[in-house]
């Protein structure tokens, strides 16, 4: 039994395979060490981050692997999913002992979920470019919170960057606590703990724009009109934005004039 | 709130969302200004209608007045609506606004004809420049070509939008005459052909100098409504054919008739054809990726899709001395024929088969659907099935047998088609 504690980053995970193979030691298990449980038997080794070591295993990786598939294990270590530590390095040792190219070997088991964890990254990030809704601030900051399902943060900002180039604007993940910002020059990725009742991220309501109300209800009217009653088909809409995402979109959110009018 | 723009936004939106087009791809449109937007990459959705139909542009008219009197229109000039306008100025702040906050991947604007095909041209314009000059937009803008508008203006419009399109309305010239009066296939077809000639050009142009301007790069299409005159599937395709090859259309789009108008030209329809539409859609597809001939869909003497099986199992069941199919031997061109296997299917097959011979298990791990498949093929010269089945017994194993799942809205429009016939 042994288990490996690393720092929580990709490098150090990188780290962490250059370790094993330095002692020839080869994990049962790796978790973070600020998770991870003390085990009775066997032993612990916590791997502290080395620069040098993580640039030879990624080089080594970039000898055997395409950039494609580089990218894929980048991904599924931002997939965050239970055991996606031990994936990464059993596609990583699969991909070192063999001679040849392993990427469409897809018989053995680590390939194919690297792959599918990939497909899930791409489809959640494709989403939240679609689904994020901003709302300008007071002072001007488009500003959106999003909780994705894996952590697709880092993946999402270049889209952003090169969309809105003349605005400033800020995207939080609310549940891992921290966000992009983008100040008209460059993005810089902020960790903000913000106190437990303001958890979810938001604004209190007269910290927006003046005009940020107007175009969220232009916005919800548009989306009414280009319904076409006769063609409804509930199934079909449910498929494209199933309801976990509805939290994000001003459209699905109640309906502000008619809301105030009932009251 | 300005209860006036509101007012005009849902009209003009409720008046434009006949027209089907969404796409918001193709443009490769960078940010490189420093400006608003980007549309270099892969077109987005950003919502969903509850009729299920993808939200990715600003759809909207700049006015709902309109000279003509089209009977398939809800802005025809006969019919009884609140009438509005926007000024240039709104949908520019619109469209900048809604893009800001990430509802919209650009804009799609078309228009009633007010005065004459110029005057309303020349507004449509003038919103793409602004866009573009004033506020260095780079997202996603198609323009509506209004037939009769003049050649330079055509010009002008390409050089700010992404896609222009003409709409041809109805599938034949006699329907146009009995429920357009006002339009004619020579008036569409000009600006159709002189949109096309400019694209060939700009090409060339670029070809020459990398500095050249862009026309309209994610190319034309046009929108033809099916249903409300009594055109049937073989004509209505065959013009979607000559589209494609004389005008090199990017897409044709179909609008199942939705019964908005009394008017007695018309036919009486209780529901839209949303079985048919989808269809023909499915047969679009088999011309521009499938390598279908328009003849071998549908002929004189097969002149309708069937309702209730897609074209290309319809195709497979007439022509089934064509089958089975050995997947390890056979043509890419032939397996993408076998019904239910597509194109990405078809590409993982030709791949995989390079390095081990396939047998079914193989199929069903790389996620091919064998449901109608099975009845097609063969894999190392083994089937699923050991005896023949007829043409009949086939489409009835496949429709009603195992597995099989037809929508509620197939069975529902089925269902009609029983107590009507």
């Amino acid at each position: 039994m042994c288990l490996y504690t690393y720092d929580g980053t990709f490098e150090g995970l990188l780290t962490v395979v250059f370790e094993a193979y330095e002692r020839k030691a080869w994990p049962t298990a790796i978790e973070q060490e600020n998770l991870a449980q003390p085990i009775m038997f066997g032993q612990t080794i916590a791997i502290a981050t080395g620069e040098e070591k993580v640039s030879r295993v990624w080089k080594g990786l970039q000898k055997k692997l395409s950039v494609t598939a580089l990218k894929a294990l980048y991904h599924t270590f931002l997939w965050e999913q239970p055991g996606f530590e031990m994936l990464i390095f059993s596609y990583i040792k699969l991909a070192f002992d063999s001679s040849q190219s392993i990427e469409d070997n897809y018989a053995a088991s680590c390939v194919l979920q690297v792959q599918q964890a990939a497909k899930q990254m791409f489809r959640e990030k494709h989403r939240m470019e679609a689904f994020v809704r901003f709302q300008k601030t007071a002072d001007g900051l488009y500003y959106a919170t999003i909780s994705p399902d894996f952590n697709v943060l880092p993946l999402i900002i270049q889209h952003f960057e090169k969309r809105y180039a003349d605005q400033r604007w800020a995207i939080y993940d609310t549940q891992r606590r921290y966000g992009a910002y983008y100040d008209l020059h460059t993005v810089s990725l902020v960790n903000l703990d913000l106190p437990q009742n303001q958890r979810h991220g938001a604004m209190p309501v007269n910290a927006f724009a003046e005009e940020e109300d107007k175009y969220k209800q232009l916005w919800q009217v548009y989306f009414d009109n280009v319904n076409i009653p006769e063609r409804k088909n509930p199934k079909l809409h449910l498929r494209h934005i199933p309801k976990r995402y509805w939290k994000y979109l001003s459209e699905k959110q109640p309906r502000g004039l008619q809301a105030r009018i009932s009251q | 709130m300005d209860s006036r723009i509101t007012e005009k936004l849902t009209i003009l939106a409720d008046a434009a969302k006949y027209d089907v087009s969404c796409s918001s791809s193709g443009a490769k449109r960078k940010n490189e200004n420093k400006g608003l937007g980007n549309a270099e990459g892969m077109g987005i959705c950003h919502s969903y209608t509850e009729d299920g139909r993808c939200v990715s542009l600003l759809k909207i008219l700049l006015t709902n007045h309109c000279i003509f009197d089209c009977a398939y229109c809800v802005t025809r000039k006969s019919n009884d609506i609140k009438r509005a306008a926007f000024t240039v100025q709104e949908v520019v702040d619109l469209t900048i606004n809604f893009y800001r906050r990430n509802y919209i991947e650009g804009l799609f604007l078309s228009s009633g004809i007010f005065k004459d095909a110029d005057y309303t041209m020349e507004r449509l314009v003038r919103v793409a420049k602004k866009l573009r000059q004033e506020h260095k937009f780079n997202g996603y803008i198609h323009l509506k070509t209004i037939p009769g508008a003049s050649d330079e203006l055509i010009k002008e419009a390409g050089l700010y939008a992404d896609r222009l399109s003409v709409n041809i309305e109805l599938p034949s010239e006699t329907s146009l005459q009995q429920l357009a009066p006002e339009k004619n296939y020579k008036e569409i077809l000009l600006p159709m052909g002189s949109i096309k000639d400019q694209l060939v050009l700009a090409k060339e142009e670029k070809q020459l100098f990398k500095s050249a301007p862009a026309f309209a790069p994610a190319g034309q299409s046009t929108q033809l409504i099916v249903g409300a005159s009594s055109e049937n599937d073989h004509q209505i395709l065959q013009l979607s054919n000559q589209l494609y090859k004389e005008y090199s259309l990017k897409r044709v789009y179909y609008s199942g008739y939705v019964p908005i108008s009394s008017d007695n030209r018309l036919p009486i329809i209780t529901e839209p054809p949303i079985i048919r539409e989808n269809r023909i859609y499915q047969a679009d597809w088999l011309m521009r990726f499938y390598g279908f001939n328009v003849q071998e869909i549908v002929d004189e003497q097969n002149p309708h899709l069937d309702l209730d099986i897609d074209p290309k199992l319809g195709w497979a069941l007439r022509n089934r001395h064509m089958f089975p199919v050995e997947i390890n031997t056979a043509d890419y061109e032939m397996i993408l024929r076998v019904p239910g296997i597509g194109v990405k299917s078809a590409k993982k097959i030709v791949s995989a088969r390079r390095f081990t011979p396939l047998n079914f298990d193989n199929l069903r791990q790389m996620g091919v659907v064998l449901k109608r498949a099975k009845y097609f093929i063969t894999c190392q010269t083994r089937t699923m099935y050991r005896q023949d089945f007829d043409s009949q017994t086939l489409k009835r194993r496949i429709l009603f047998g195992d597995g099989s799942v037809r929508s509620a809205l197939l069975t529902q429009q089925l269902d009609l088609f029983k107590q009507v016939g």
